[in-house]
């Protein structure tokens, strides 16, 4: 078993097998494992002053070229001297749990970057396409890199949870198909603080995706402050990469100024470890402790981590629990 | 009746696919293979030449001179062909991305012979589709690449009219898993996307576009059902006389006959009791022999020992004797068609063109062939297809003697010899090739060299022909890579879609299976995280198949599997297997470089300190190299023979346990 602190501290100095032993452990469902992991995040999360880095939720339809679209990005931040760690979620297959990931293929950039490192998931049927890990995933990533980057496995109502732990979330719709306007019409697009449609080489069908997106949404984002771009851009051609890479630093700048990125990242992790509690112990368990608005409030307002808060509180479910059944 | 007074057909131009170590001893061996009675010529290119990489490219390592002969420059071209006349050869090239290249070199070489260029005979493969679909030697996304494709043929249209510009593939298909309906429905969709290509090139007039049409040659697979493959042939000749009269409007019946060479299938040909393999291929050879309205031009046969290595030039000889028995000794050639008229082969027939007809539809319906492969469309469909051929092998619905049933065996004398039967390169040739190389691009006029590159640069940019220009090249002395890294800088290079991301229905059922589910669960639950492996293809083989089958089984068994198709770097592979946190890593490797590529990967996973990840490899790998590999501490190697996937993945359960301390299970 590692030692925590050891792995917190070669986890800053970025040595890589360190980062994927750390990741490792943070998979790992083990009781003693959990601890540990406990610990870790606990490390980091003191030493990081919760500001490093910016992560980046990349979401939007199958198809629609994600990957290949963080790809080109990845080769203008790394231009740019910045890091990047990618956590890259592929579906899993429902019969055997198995699950095939190939993202990677499609983000193949110079295999002997040391700034660049990705790491695959499979969805393992939670959080509706977001594995459970991911979040703690990208702390550990977010202390050793300066861009992080979530792909996820497409959009759908429940996949917007990329949004509830990302500082910056971008939409990449595909040219010429309905879906883009389906999720305008349920909601989803109001998610999404930049928006990408990607193979602008495509032409006309482009233009007109492009523009139904910008009229639509050519408003400020109810996060305020913020007027959502619509940008086009072709992850084969080359072409919008500079100008998508721009957008997305500039929110992360807006977040920063107004000094927002460390109480939205608290407000996140408390909705996460709230609903690690739901999944643990049901909304009865959640009952139990005061109801949903009131462990957040608990969370949001601890000056213990947030890590050894939610550590608390399952001990304390867990030993109301132990009691009823003796 | 005397042999004298019957009219006998000529016997078809028979060829052995080979090609090895250097141009030089490359030279000798088609001398030898032409004085033993063989009537053609067929090049096979090593992996380097074949994806565009000079012999001392570090992707190149290990695959010098491996599966066919390294050709660099116009020295190695003019060795290969020497005292060989090319006026009176008539040679076949397995080549496709580079196939403009290797044309270029191959006038050049004429010139230098004094020879006419425009009396050249012969057939470059340039079917570079199939390429993304199985086999993997492409380079260029298939835009550029059909461009390529395209230039070639207008060329050799108009300057070298007696050539065969391309062979379109449906050989590799089936080896990839196309069932017969596939075959068709495929290689007949890439034949239109090429001509369709030309002709909106505008590069050949509309009045000369039938003489386009009339040169398009095919190059087909032919399995061991060889009934059906008979009628499939059949099926072809009829449903290209369609579309050539009703598509490209071609009126001459000679320009619309489907003409075609053949290797018979080698995915059939079995690493156990492999002296059965003589028989498969004696009878594959009779599917397009037999009947003479779609007999094959050309036909090459693989040697029975293919699945164990390298054939050695015993092994060749043998097959082009078993194509000499039946042209020469048999009576096959005094009658004509044997099948005209028979109901049953006709209805065969209408069946498998019904069944063609409509998955070409769905093809045309996505825009085509380039779009359907782009989508992953047709490769997921292959590997359904071969997904669904390995679990009937698998359960023994589909009977392979030697392999599901009739298992036991006497020793075999054919196997037994020092050499185990097989031919090894010589490791001294890949070191020979890279010094000569050097020597050559040491002794050329710089300058020269770098106006001919400029001159390809701005045809590739422009859109102008590119065969002027890559012939210029040749003979300036331009390599192999300095004409592909041009083109690579202008067109980009692709990773193809892999098609494992298929769903099969009724996965799950098979105790076996279930078996297998059940001990991965377990030991994911033991050790904390779902099993994890990465499934590696290192090197140039783009031979996919094993991987991907391994992949799909993977999946279904519960392991999460990071696969990212062909030809990686060893250190792409270890920092993918690190970054990814797996268990294991299983590499497929099927050139014959398995020895240095796994040299190479455990240095590059000690060096990231990750040597601890365990190792295991499939491929064609003989039994004395197996030994070696798990003495430097592979732990399993697999090879034809292991057709029981549930078998493999228990055993990669085992290792992983091994690995991690716990118990293995029973």
């Amino acid at each position: 078993m590692p030692d925590p602190s050891g792995l917190a501290a070669a986890v800053r100095r970025r040595e890589r097998p360190a980062l994927a032993r750390a990741l490792n452990l943070l998979d790992d469902r083990r009781s003693e494992s959990r601890q540990l992991a406990a610990e870790l995040l606990r490390l980091l999360e003191a030493d990081m002053a919760d500001e490093h880095g910016h992560l980046i939720g990349m979401t939007g339809p199958p198809g629609a070229g994600k990957s290949s679209l963080t790809a080109a990005l990845i080769s203008v931040w790394r231009k740019r001297g910045l890091r990047v760690g990618v956590l890259a979620v592929d579906p899993s297959s429902p019969v055997s749990g198995g699950a095939l990931l190939g993202d990677r293929l499609r983000m193949k950039t110079s295999s002997d970057d040391d700034g660049v490192f990705i790491r695959s998931l499979a969805c393992r049927g939670e959080f509706g396409g977001l594995s459970a890990e991911v979040w703690p995933m990208s702390l550990v990533m977010l202390a050793a890199f300066d861009v992080v980057m979530i792909e996820t496995v497409g959009v759908g109502q429940r996949e917007i949870d990329v949004a509830r732990m990302c500082d910056t979330t971008c939409f990449v719709a595909q040219p010429g198909s309905g879906d883009s306007i389906q999720f305008l019409k349920a909601g989803i697009l109001e998610v999404p603080h930049v928006l990408v449609v990607n193979k602008e080489d495509m032409g006309a069908v482009a233009r007109r995706t492009l523009s139904e997106l910008g009229t639509a949404l050519g408003r400020a984002h109810t996060d305020g402050n913020w007027e959502v771009p619509v940008l086009a851009a072709s992850a084969t051609a080359g072409s919008g990469i500079e100008a998508l890479a721009d957008a997305l630093s500039a929110h992360e700048k807006v977040l920063r100024d107004s000094k927002c990125l460390l109480q939205r990242r608290r407000q996140y992790r408390a909705q996460w470890l709230l609903k690690r509690l739901q999944e643990e112990f049901g909304s009865h368990g959640i009952g139990r402790l005061g109801g949903e608005q009131r462990v957040l409030e608990r969370l949001a307002t601890a000056t213990l981590s947030l890590f050894e808060q939610h550590q608390a509180l399952r001990e304390h479910l867990l030993g109301a629990a132990d009691k009823t059944h003796s | 009746m005397s042999q004298d007074t019957v009219k006998r057909d000529r016997p078809w131009l028979m060829r052995t696919y080979s090609g090895h170590s250097s141009a030089k001893a490359s030279n000798e061996l088609y001398r030898m293979n032409l004085s033993k009675g063989q009537t053609g010529l067929s090049v096979a290119f090593d992996l380097p030449t074949q994806t565009g990489y000079d012999s001392d490219h570090p992707l190149a390592r290990g695959e010098v001179g491996k599966v066919g002969v390294p050709i660099g420059h116009i020295g190695d071209m003019e060795a290969l062909f020497h005292d060989i006349p090319l006026d009176q050869m008539n040679t076949s090239m397995t080549i496709n991305a580079t196939a403009p290249w290797l044309l270029a070199l191959y006038v050049a070489v004429a010139e230098r012979q004094g020879v006419d260029t425009s009396k050249l005979q012969g057939t470059t493969q340039n079917d570079v589709l199939k390429e993304y679909l199985s086999r993997g030697t492409y380079i260029f996304p298939p835009g550029p690449s059909v461009r390529l494709t395209t230039d070639l043929i207008a060329y050799t249209v108009e300057n070298i009219p007696s050539w065969n510009p391309t062979n379109v593939c449906s050989y590799h298909l089936q080896e990839a898993g196309a069932t017969p309906t596939q075959e068709l429905a495929y290689a007949l969709s890439t034949a239109i996307a090429i001509l369709d290509a030309v002709r909106d090139s505008g590069q050949i007039p509309a009045e000369r576009f039938a003489a386009v049409v009339g040169r398009i040659s095919f190059f087909v697979n032919a399995g061991i059902r060889f009934v059906e493959e008979t009628c499939k042939l059949r099926a072809f000749g009829a449903m290209w006389n369609q579309l050539a009269e009703q598509r490209y409007g071609v009126s001459d019946e000679k320009q619309r006959r489907f003409r075609y060479g053949v290797q018979v299938n080698s995915l059939g040909l079995t690493e156990s009791q492999p002296e059965n393999n003589v028989q498969r291929i004696v009878l594959e050879m009779l599917a397009v022999t037999l009947s003479k309205n779609a007999r094959a031009r050309a036909i090459q046969l693989p040697a029975w020992n293919e699945a164990l290595g390298l054939p050695r030039p015993w092994d060749q000889q043998w097959a082009l004797r078993m194509q000499q028995v039946l042209a020469l000794e048999t009576d096959l050639l005094e009658y004509g068609d044997l099948f005209d008229g028979s109901p049953v082969i006709e209805a065969k027939v209408r069946e498998l063109v019904a069944g063609a007809e409509a998955e070409m539809a769905r093809i045309e319906e996505q825009g085509g062939m380039v779009q359907a492969i782009e989508s992953g469309y047709v490769k997921r469909e292959l590997v359904k297809s071969h997904t669904r051929r390995m679990r009937d092998i698998e359960s023994g619905d589909l009977s392979i003697v030697g392999v599901n049933c009739y298992r036991e065996t006497a020793e075999s004398p054919l196997t037994a010899g020092t050499d185990s039967g097989i031919m090894k390169v010589d490791v001294q040739a890949e070191r020979d090739q890279i010094a000569a190389l050097q020597a050559f691009r040491a002794g050329r006029d710089a300058a020269v060299v770098a106006a001919a590159l400029e001159e390809l640069r701005a045809a590739a940019v422009s859109g102008a022909n590119i065969m002027p220009s890559s012939i210029a090249c040749a003979r300036a002395g331009v390599t192999t890579g300095e004409w592909s890294e041009v083109l690579r800088e202008v067109f980009g290079e692709y990773r193809a879609p892999t098609g494992i991301d298929i769903a099969m229905a009724g996965q799950s059922g098979s105790d076996a299976m279930d078996e297998v589910r059940a001990k991965v669960r377990q030991t994911s639950q033991e050790l904390g995280r779902p099993l994890r492996l990465l499934i590696g293809k290192p090197g140039l083989d783009g031979h996919s198949n094993g991987a991907e089958q391994i992949a799909v089984k993977g999946r279904d068994a519960g392991f999460e599997i990071v696969y990212e198709g062909i030809r990686l770097t060893p250190s792409h592979i270890a920092r993918a297997a690190q970054e990814e946190g797996v268990h294991l890593i299983g590499l497929s490797v099927l050139s014959g470089s398995h020895l240095e590529l796994v040299e190479d990967i455990q240095a590059e996973l000690a060096k990231i300190g990750a040597s601890e990840l365990p190792l295991i490899i499939g491929g064609i790998i003989p039994e004395d190299d197996a030994r070696q590999l798990q003495a430097h501490g592979v732990q399993a190697v697999f090879t034809p023979k292991d057709v029981d996937m549930n078998a493999i993945m228990a055993t990669i359960v085992n290792i992983i346990r091994r690995d991690n301390g716990l118990q293995e299970l029973a």
